[in-house]
């Protein structure tokens, strides 16, 4: 192992610790909660339609629900992400750029689908 | 062919290469393994079209007339079933990612980490998402 502290750090590397590893589990877990309440509201009895689709995710609780999993999304592909680009891609350089690139991707998407969410 | 390529990964000492890599037969664990990587980066890059799903769905009836209308009969010049192939390649994609996500936490609060539990949830993981896709996609043509 080379020396991977103080001024010879890796500046795109992980955290060193248990923190990502732990946090891209329960997103996960929250994530596929969501999906559970998701597909049990669809199952519901009704005729699938407008009413029945936006007023699943216009309910206030379901909001809220809603806007976690966003959330929890945005932490779990950027750990799943930049462990992707700490695999694949060794130039510093190259790396920073795509890691600020997924960043940006990421706080986009989850900005527009706030927008369409609190907007119901 | 192969078994050459092999061969000759094992003389050279050093990391591995993509060129050995391709000479290595892979367990099922490890393709599940890469095809979490796969649809993960996949639904990355579609991340926004899914979002504009998730907008044209419920932003209002008549968007939501048009959120009908992509699959049937396309937007942007694009056709519909094309629309239904990316829709088919991000249920696979979530399919994978969830039932691969569930093993990995499943392995991870019970320490099932021997080669044979490996092994068989694996092969179950591809089984059940193929099966599942499959059976959404027949929904989604048909």
């Amino acid at each position: 192992m080379t020396q991977n502290y103080g001024s010879k750090r890796i500046v795109v590397g992980a955290h060193y610790g248990l923190r990502d590893w732990l946090s891209q589990r329960m997103t996960a877990v929250m994530m596929a909660l969501f999906t559970i309440v998701v597909i049990v509201q669809v199952l519901m009895p009704g005729e699938m339609g407008y009413d029945k689709w936006a007023g699943i995710f216009a309910r206030q609780w379901m909001k809220v629900l809603t806007f976690i999993t966003i959330i929890s999304l945005l932490v779990h592909v950027w750990v799943g992400m930049r462990d992707v680009l700490m695999d694949y891609v060794k130039p510093v350089a190259g790396r920073l750029v795509l890691q600020v690139f997924t960043i940006a991707w990421l706080v986009g998407c989850a900005g527009w689908a706030i927008q369409v969410l609190w907007r119901l | 062919m192969a078994e050459q390529m092999v061969k000759t990964a094992r003389q050279r000492p050093g990391t591995m290469r993509l060129i050995d890599a391709f000479g290595y037969k892979l367990p099922p664990a490890g393709v599940v393994s890469i095809l979490h990587r796969v649809s993960g980066c996949i639904m990355f890059v579609l991340l926004p079209f899914v979002i504009w799903l998730f907008d044209v769905s419920v932003t209002s009836e008549i968007s939501y007339e048009q959120f009908s209308a992509i699959f049937r009969a396309g937007a942007a010049g694009i056709p519909g079933w094309f629309f239904k192939l990316v829709a088919l390649a991000l249920i696979w994609s979530y399919l994978h990612h969830f039932i691969a996500g569930v093993r990995h936490l499943y392995m991870d609060a019970t320490h099932s980490v021997s080669k044979e539990f490996g092994r068989s949830s694996a092969l179950a993981t591809l089984a059940l998402s193929i099966l599942l896709t499959l059976a959404l996609g027949y929904k989604l043509f048909f």
